[in-house]
C-alpha cells in the first residue's frame, strides 16, 4: 500500500507572528520556518504504518518554492522514502492546493493519503476535506487513531461531542489532529540519508491545474489586546471583586 | 441574493451554534434559509422555524444524512446550495469537516472561521492562532462560510415562523459508513454555550484532581474545560479541550486553574469577558491576560473557593 502525505512550510510554532505596522501583511522577515506540526504528525503516522509492514512506500508532497524543500527532507529524514515537491510562487490557496495535490494523487494513486488537520500560519482547516470531494475519496478528518483492515480503514475523530469512529472505503483521507501519535525526532544519520532520497519536482502544468486566486487580503491588524488586569491577595478579595466589581458571580 | 445556513443539530434539538451563524447570515444582507440535514430530524427542523428571522426551513431527512457523514452530506449541502449566493455554517467540528468538500464541489473558496462580516464579499478571520486578524475579500460569485460561534450574538430561538419544506434529493456516496461514537455524558451547560467556564491545566497533575473543579462549577453553572497540556496528559477526554485546535470559548466568566497560557491555549478563550487565573507561578502568562489573578497553589485555592462563592 502506497501512503501519500503532505507537508506543508509555515512559521515555526513558537514564533509569536505580527502583523506589519502599515497592515499589509504579516512580517515574516527571518523567522524560523519548520514544518506543520500536524503535517509531522501525519508523515509520523504514515511512516509508522510502514514500520508496522502496513504500508509498501511513503511518499512526502510538499506544495511551494524552492524552500519547502527544506520540509520535504525533514519528512524524508522521519522515514517518508522519496519526496515530491509541487513548484509555486507566493501564497497559495486551500483549493488550489487541493486541486495540486489530486493531480500528484492521480499520478502516485496511493491507497491512503494522510494531511494535517490544519496549518498553523492560515487557520484554515480546508485542505483535507477539499481534496476528499475532487477525488471522491471519503475522509477521516480530525483523527486520533487509524487502523487498516483489508480494504476499509477504521479512523478514530475527535469531534465536538467526544470520539467518533468511522468505517472508510480506501482510498481514503485521513487529517491528523493533535493525539494521533507523537512524532519522533529525526537521527543525524537519518538527515544525512534523507539528502540522498529522491525528490522529484513538478510544475502546476506539469498536473494540469490552473493556479487562480479566490481571495484576496485586503489588510492585516493585530487582535484587540487585553489589559492585564490586577493581582488579588487572597481567595476573599477574588470572590469580592467578582461579585462586587466584575459582577459575573 | 439569498443565504442558507447549515444547521447544526442532533436531529431531536436544534444546537446553539446555529443561532450564531443565523445572526452572520443576517449581516450577509439576503433572506436566510436554513437547511436542516439528518434522519428523523423533525423536531429540529420545527425548532429552526422558530428562530427569528427565518424565511424558509428545508429539511432533508433521509438514514444518508444522519450521522452526518461528510461525504454524503457535503454532496447535499452543494446540491441545495446551488440556488443561493452564500452557504454559512458554524465552525463547529462538522461545519469544519463538511463546508470545505462543498466549497470544492463548487469548485469556489471557503472563508473559514469568521468573526466579522465588513461587506457581503469581506470578512475578518483569525490566522496564526489569533495573533493576527485578516480582512480577506472573496472573488468568487457564491460564497462558502464557516462562522466562530463566539464572535456573533445567538438569533432569538423564538419569535420566527418560516415555512418548512421537506427536501427529496437522496444522496449516498456510500464510501463511507458511522461505526459508533463515544459521546461524554454531562449534565453540565455545554462548553462552547457556558457562561462560565472552568478549566484545569497540567497542575492539575491528574485526572482524580479535576474533581475539585466540580464543586466550583456546580455553584457557578459552569462547564469544566481544560488545556491542551492536560488532555495530551490523559487526564481529560478530549472534548474539554480549549484552545486554537480545540474548542474555542468566550463566557462572561473564565477561571483558568494551573494553566500556564500557552499562546494555543489563549487563542481559545482570550474573548471572555472576565479571566481569573489561579497558578502558583507569578510568572506564568496566563497573568497576562487575566483581569484577576491569585498566586496561589491550587490544591489550597479551589477548597476555600468553593466555600466562599
Amino acid at each position: 500500500m502506497k501512503v501519500l502525505v503532505a507537508v506543508k512550510r509555515v512559521v515555526d510554532y513558537n514564533v509569536k507572528v505580527r502583523a506589519k505596522a502599515d497592515g499589509s501583511d504579516v512580517d515574516l522577515n527571518n523567522v524560523k520556518m519548520s514544518i506543520n506540526p500536524f503535517c509531522e504528525i501525519a508523515v509520523e503516522e504514515a511512516v509508522r504504518l510502514k514500520e508496522a509492514g502496513t504500508a509498501t512506500e511513503v511518499i512526502a508532497v510538499s506544495i511551494g518554492d524552492k524552500a519547502c524543500q527544506e520540509q520535504i527532507r525533514t519528512a524524508l529524514a522521519l522515514g517518508a522514502d522519496r519526496g515530491i515537491q509541487v513548484e509555486t510562487e507566493g501564497s497559495v490557496e486551500p483549493l488550489v492546493v487541493a486541486k495540486l495535490l489530486k493531480g500528484v494523487v492521480e499520478k502516485e494513486q496511493p491507497q491512503l493519503v494522510i494531511l494535517g488537520k490544519q496549518s498553523i500560519d492560515g487557520d484554515n482547516n480546508q485542505t483535507g476535506q477539499m481534496l476528499g470531494a475532487l477525488t471522491n475519496m471519503p475522509q477521516g478528518t480530525f483523527a486520533s487513531e487509524i487502523a487498516v483492515d483489508g480494504d476499509k480503514l477504521s479512523v478514530t475523530r475527535e469531534v465536538d461531542g467526544g470520539l467518533q469512529t468511522l468505517s472508510l472505503n480506501m482510498p481514503a483521507i485521513v487529517t491528523s489532529d493533535l493525539r494521533l501519535n507523537e512524532p519522533r525526532y529525526a537521527s543525524l544519520p537519518n538527515i544525512m540519508k534523507a539528502k540522498k532520497k529522491p525528490l522529484d519536482v513538478y510544475s502546476p502544468a506539469d498536473l494540469g491545474v490552473e493556479v487562480t486566486t479566490h481571495l484576496t487580503q485586503v489588510s492585516v491588524e493585530p487582535p484587540a489586546e487585553r489589559q492585564a488586569g490586577i493581582k488579588v491577595e487572597s481567595v476573599d478579595e477574588l470572590v469580592d471583586k467578582l461579585k462586587n466589581e466584575a459582577k459575573v458571580i | 441574493m439569498s443565504t442558507l445556513v447549515i444547521a447544526e443539530h442532533d436531529n431531536g434539538s436544534l444546537k446553539g451554534a446555529t443561532l450564531n451563524a443565523v445572526t452572520a447570515a443576517q449581516a450577509l444582507g439576503a433572506d436566510v434559509d436554513v437547511l436542516v440535514a439528518g434522519a428523523d430530524c423533525g423536531a429540529a427542523a420545527e425548532a429552526a422555524a422558530k428562530v427569528a428571522g427565518v424565511s424558509r426551513v428545508l429539511v432533508a431527512d433521509n438514514a444518508a444524512y444522519g450521522h452526518q457523514l461528510a461525504e454524503n452530506v457535503s454532496l447535499l449541502i452543494a446540491d441545495v446550495g446551488a440556488a443561493y449566493d452564500n452557504i454559512v455554517a458554524p465552525a463547529t467540528s462538522n461545519g469544519k469537516n463538511t463546508m470545505p468538500r462543498v466549497a470544492a464541489l463548487l469548485d469556489v473558496a471557503q472563508i473559514s472561521d469568521i468573526i466579522s462580516v465588513e461587506a457581503a464579499d469581506t470578512f475578518k478571520r483569525p490566522v496564526y492562532a489569533g495573533n493576527v486578524i485578516a480582512t480577506v475579500k472573496s472573488s468568487d460569485s457564491k460564497k462558502v462560510v464557516t462562522v466562530r460561534t463566539t464572535a456573533f450574538d445567538a438569533a432569538a430561538a423564538e419569535g420566527g415562523s418560516a415555512t418548512v419544506e421537506a427536501v427529496d434529493a437522496v444522496h449516498d456516496a456510500g464510501i463511507s459508513a458511522f461505526v459508533s461514537e463515544e459521546v461524554a455524558e454531562s449534565d453540565r451547560p455545554e462548553l462552547t454555550a457556558a457562561p462560565v467556564v472552568v478549566s484545569g491545566g497540567r497542575g492539575m497533575q491528574n485526572g482524580e484532581n479535576f474533581k475539585l473543579l466540580d464543586g466550583i462549577a456546580d455553584k457557578l453553572g459552569a462547564a469544566i474545560g481544560a488545556s491542551r497540556a492536560a488532555v495530551d496528559a490523559g487526564f481529560v477526554p478530549n472534548d474539554m479541550q480549549v484552545g486554537q485546535t480545540g474548542k474555542i470559548v468566550a463566557p462572561d466568566l473564565y477561571i483558568a486553574v494551573g494553566i500556564s497560557g500557552a499562546i494555543q491555549h489563549l487563542a481559545g478563550m482570550k474573548d471572555s469577558k472576565v479571566i481569573v487565573a489561579i497558578n502558583k507561578d507569578e510568572d506564568a502568562p496566563i497573568f497576562q491576560v487575566a483581569d484577576y489573578g491569585l498566586v496561589a497553589d491550587l490544591f489550597e485555592a479551589l477548597p476555600e473557593l468553593e466555600a466562599k462563592i
